[in-house]
C-alpha cells in the first residue's frame, strides 16, 4: 500500500463567479452580488477575475424562488442543447445563456471556479455543498475555508448520489462550490446570516489568491456528510401532508437520528417514529422550498474524504 | 366607566385560515377542523345545537394552491368600505372579488347579519409570539379573549396590538364581523409548518372557542387592567435612490427583539459596509413586525407602538330580555 499521496496538479483558477439570485427569494446572495457588481473592491484578488452575477433576475425582481422552473435543476444535458424556441420556459433560455457565458459545462473554456450562493429555512448554519468526492481542489479549498473559520463551524454536505444528484447552475465551473447558509425566511434579509456568508467567500477567494500564487496545500481529511436518501413528509390519499416535523428533529439539522426516534407529528398530534434500519444524520429539515419536491428532509451518511496535495500547475 | 359590561351572545363564530397562502399554520389548522367537524358530523345525528356555531373558512384558496401571499393583491387589504362596495368588472382582481365574497359570506360588513366573532389566522417571519391585531383598545369581547389566552397559554408571549383605525377604514377581514381580531403567531418562515407554531395556534384557538362557550353560559369575567400596544408609526428601510433596494439591513441587537422597548439612539439598522443606523425619534416605543417577509414591498422595516395600561370591565352575557331591548335600539339607530 502506497504510504504517501502525490501532490495533484490543478490548474491555476483564473476566472472566477460568484451567482447571486439563482433562486428569487434567497436574499444573502442576492444582496451581496448587487453591493459588488456595484463596488468589487472587496472580492478583488490578485491574478484572479472575480465575476459577481445574478443569474435569474426575473426571479429577483418578483422576490420568488423562480418564474415557471427551478432554475437551480435545469442544467440538464437536455436543457442546455434544446433548440431555442419561444416554448422554452424561462429559466431553460436563462441556463443556456448562463452556459454560454460561463461554460461550455465540460469544456475546457468553462469558468474555473463558480460559487453559488444560497439560503435556506433550515437550520443548517453554514453548509458548503461539493459535487463530487474526488475534485481535490475544492476539498483544499474547503479545509482552508473551515480552518478560518473556526472556531464557528462550516459542514460540509456531498452530493454525489447517481438519483438524487441535480443540474445545478455552478455545475457549468470546473469547480462547482454551493454555498447554504440559515436559517433564514425567503424573502427576509438577516444581517447575521448575510455576514456569515461574507466572511464565507472571503477566506474563499483567499484560497485561490494563496493557490495561483504556488502555494501547496498538504494532504488533509474532510469530514463530509454524505446525501443518503429523501425523505417526504406522510401524505393522505389526495397528497395531501398529514404531519410536521416533529418538534424533537425540527431544527436540528446534522444531529444523529436513530431507529426509534421521533420524527413528524400528525396534526392531531400523534408521533411517527424513524422505522430505518441505521443512524442517519438528517440536514435541509423543513426547507420551504421543498414541500413541492417531495422533501421533509435528507437523510446523509458521516463520511472522511482524503484530500491530496495540491498546487498550480 | 361601568363595573360591568352586558354584551349579546356570541352565536356565530368564523375561524378563518389561508387568507394569505403562504401562512401554513392557519391553513393546516383549519383543515384538520373542517376533517374533525366532518367525522364529527358523520358519528353524531344531531348537531349538539348549543350557544355558538362555528363557521371554518380557507379565504384565498387560489393563492393556497400556489402557496403565495396572493395571486393579484392583498386580499387582507381589501375590506375597506370602499373595496367592498364598488363594482365587480372583469379587470377587478381576484382578491377584490374575494372579499366581497368573503363580505357576503360574513357580513355584510356593519351590518346586524354580520359574524359575531371573526378570528382570521395569520403566521409572521417576526418574532411575535402570539399576538392578537385589533382596531379597538376597548372591544371588551377581544380583550377579555386576549386575558384568557394570556393566563392559559404560559410558555408563549401573547400581546394586544391595537391599529387606532376607524371602522370604515379598517381593511382586514376581521373588520367584516361585530368582533374580530387576527391571531398572529410568529416566527415562522413562510411557506413552512413548524409544529410548534402549530401547537401554539391550535391552543390559542381552542382557548378562544372555550372563552366564547364559557361566556355564552353565563360565566362572569372579571374586569381588571391590561396592556395594550396601539400602533403609533413604521419605518422603512434605508434605500438606494435609483433602484429603490435596501442598503442596509435589520441591526443585530434589534433582530428578533419585538416588543423589547427601543429607545433614541438604540442600534437600528446595519448598512452593508457595516455602519450602524440608530432610532432618532424623540420617544421611546415598542417595535414589532420586525423583519416581516411580506413587507418589505409595503415599505416596512418594522412598527412601532405605544404600551398602556388599559382597565376593562367584567363582562357577561346579556339575558334574553336585554338582547331583546338592545335589538329594538339597534333597528332605531338604523333607521336614523
Amino acid at each position: 500500500m502506497s504510504s504517501f499521496s502525490s501532490c495533484q496538479s490543478v490548474r491555476e483558477a483564473r476566472r472566477v463567479a460568484i451567482f447571486g439570485g439563482t433562486h428569487g427569494n434567497e436574499l444573502s446572495g442576492v444582496t451581496l452580488v448587487h453591493l459588488w457588481m456595484k463596488n468589487g473592491t472587496e472580492i478583488q484578488r490578485r491574478g484572479v477575475e472575480t465575476r459577481p452575477f445574478i443569474t435569474n433576475p426575473r426571479a429577483v425582481e418578483k422576490c420568488s424562488r423562480y418564474v415557471d422552473t427551478d432554475l437551480n435543476r435545469a442544467f440538464t444535458p437536455e436543457n442546455l442543447s434544446a433548440p431555442a424556441d419561444g416554448q422554452l420556459p424561462y429559466e431553460v433560455l436563462r441556463a443556456q445563456e448562463i452556459n454560454r457565458m460561463f461554460g461550455p459545462k465540460g469544456s475546457p473554456d468553462a469558468y474555473d471556479v463558480i460559487f453559488d450562493l444560497h439560503n435556506t429555512t433550515s437550520n443548517m448554519g453554514c453548509t458548503l455543498i461539493l459535487e463530487s468526492s474526488k475534485d481535490h481542489f475544492n476539498l483544499q479549498m474547503i479545509n482552508y475555508i473551515q480552518k478560518a473559520l473556526a472556531p464557528a463551524s462550516c459542514l460540509v454536505l456531498l452530493n454525489e448520489h447517481p438519483l438524487l444528484k441535480y443540474s445545478t447552475a455552478r455545475s457549468v465551473a470546473k469547480h462547482p462550490v454551493g454555498l447554504e447558509v440559515g436559517p433564514q425566511p425567503q424573502g427576509v434579509l438577516r444581517s447575521n446570516i448575510f455576514e456569515s456568508m461574507r466572511e464565507i467567500l472571503k477566506h474563499a477567494l483567499d484560497f485561490i489568491e494563496l493557490f495561483n500564487e504556488g502555494v501547496e496545500f498538504p494532504p488533509c481529511s474532510v469530514p463530509v456528510f454524505r446525501v443518503s436518501e429523501r425523505v417526504d413528509y406522510p401524505r393522505d390519499a389526495n397528497g395531501n401532508i398529514m404531519a410536521m416535523v416533529h418538534p424533537n428533529l425540527q431544527d436540528c439539522d446534522w444531529e444523529p437520528l436513530n431507529p426509534g426516534d421521533p420524527m413528524f407529528q400528525t396534526f392531531d398530534g400523534k408521533t411517527i417514529r424513524y422505522q430505518g434500519s441505521g443512524t442517519i444524520y438528517p440536514t435541509f429539515i423543513n426547507e420551504a422550498a421543498y414541500y413541492e419536491k417531495q422533501q421533509a428532509f435528507v437523510a446523509t451518511r458521516r463520511e472522511t474524504l482524503s484530500a491530496n496535495a495540491v498546487r498550480k500547475a | 366607566m361601568k363595573d360591568q359590561s352586558r354584551l349579546p351572545r356570541l352565536s356565530r363564530v368564523a375561524v378563518c385560515g389561508g387568507t394569505h397562502g403562504n401562512e401554513l399554520s392557519g391553513v393546516y389548522l383549519v383543515r384538520e377542523l373542517l376533517k374533525v367537524k366532518k367525522k364529527k358530523k358523520k358519528e353524531e345525528e344531531d348537531e349538539d345545537g348549543g350557544a355558538m356555531s362555528v363557521l371554518l373558512v380557507l379565504s384565498n384558496p387560489r393563492a393556497m394552491q400556489q402557496c403565495l401571499r396572493y395571486i393579484d393583491t392583498d386580499l387582507n387589504r381589501c375590506f375597506t368600505h370602499a373595496c367592498l362596495i364598488g363594482p365587480t368588472l372583469d379587470k377587478t382582481p381576484y382578491e377584490m372579488r374575494r372579499a366581497r365574497e368573503l363580505n357576503a359570506m360574513l357580513g355584510p360588513k356593519g351590518s346586524a347579519g354580520a359574524m359575531d366573532l371573526i378570528c382570521d389566522l395569520h403566521n409572521t417571519t417576526a418574532n411575535m409570539g402570539l399576538s392578537l391585531i385589533t382596531y379597538s383598545d376597548h372591544d371588551w369581547i377581544c380583550m377579555h379573549i386576549f386575558r384568557h389566552l394570556q393566563r392559559q397559554i404560559p410558555d408563549t408571549p401573547v400581546r394586544y396590538i391595537h391599529y387606532d383605525v376607524t371602522s370604515k377604514e379598517s381593511y382586514s377581514l376581521d373588520s367584516v364581523g361585530k368582533h374580530g381580531f387576527a391571531m398572529e403567531v410568529g416566527p415562522q418562515p413562510h411557506g413552512v409548518v413548524r409544529s410548534n407554531i402549530y401547537t401554539t395556534m391550535k391552543s390559542g384557538v381552542q382557548y378562544m372557542l372555550d372563552w366564547v362557550h364559557f361566556f355564552n353560559s353565563g360565566v362572569i369575567f372579571d374586569g381588571g387592567f391590561m396592556d395594550v400596544f396601539t400602533v403609533v408609526k413604521h419605518i422603512d428601510y434605508p434605500r438606494d435612490g435609483e433602484t429603490h433596494n435596501i442598503t442596509a439591513a435589520i441591526h443585530p441587537q434589534l433582530q428578533d427583539r419585538d416588543f423589547c422597548l427601543l429607545r433614541p439612539g438604540d442600534p437600528l439598522f446595519q448598512t452593508f459596509s457595516g455602519e450602524t443606523l440608530r432610532y432618532t425619534g424623540s420617544e421611546p416605543l415598542y417595535p414589532f413586525f420586525i423583519n416581516e417577509s411580506a413587507y418589505y414591498e409595503k415599505g416596512i422595516a418594522l412598527c412601532l407602538a405605544r404600551k398602556r395600561r388599559v382597565k376593562i370591565p367584567s363582562v357577561r352575557v346579556q339575558t334574553e330580555e336585554e338582547e331583546r331591548q338592545n335589538e329594538q335600539r339597534y333597528t332605531s339607530e338604523e333607521e336614523e
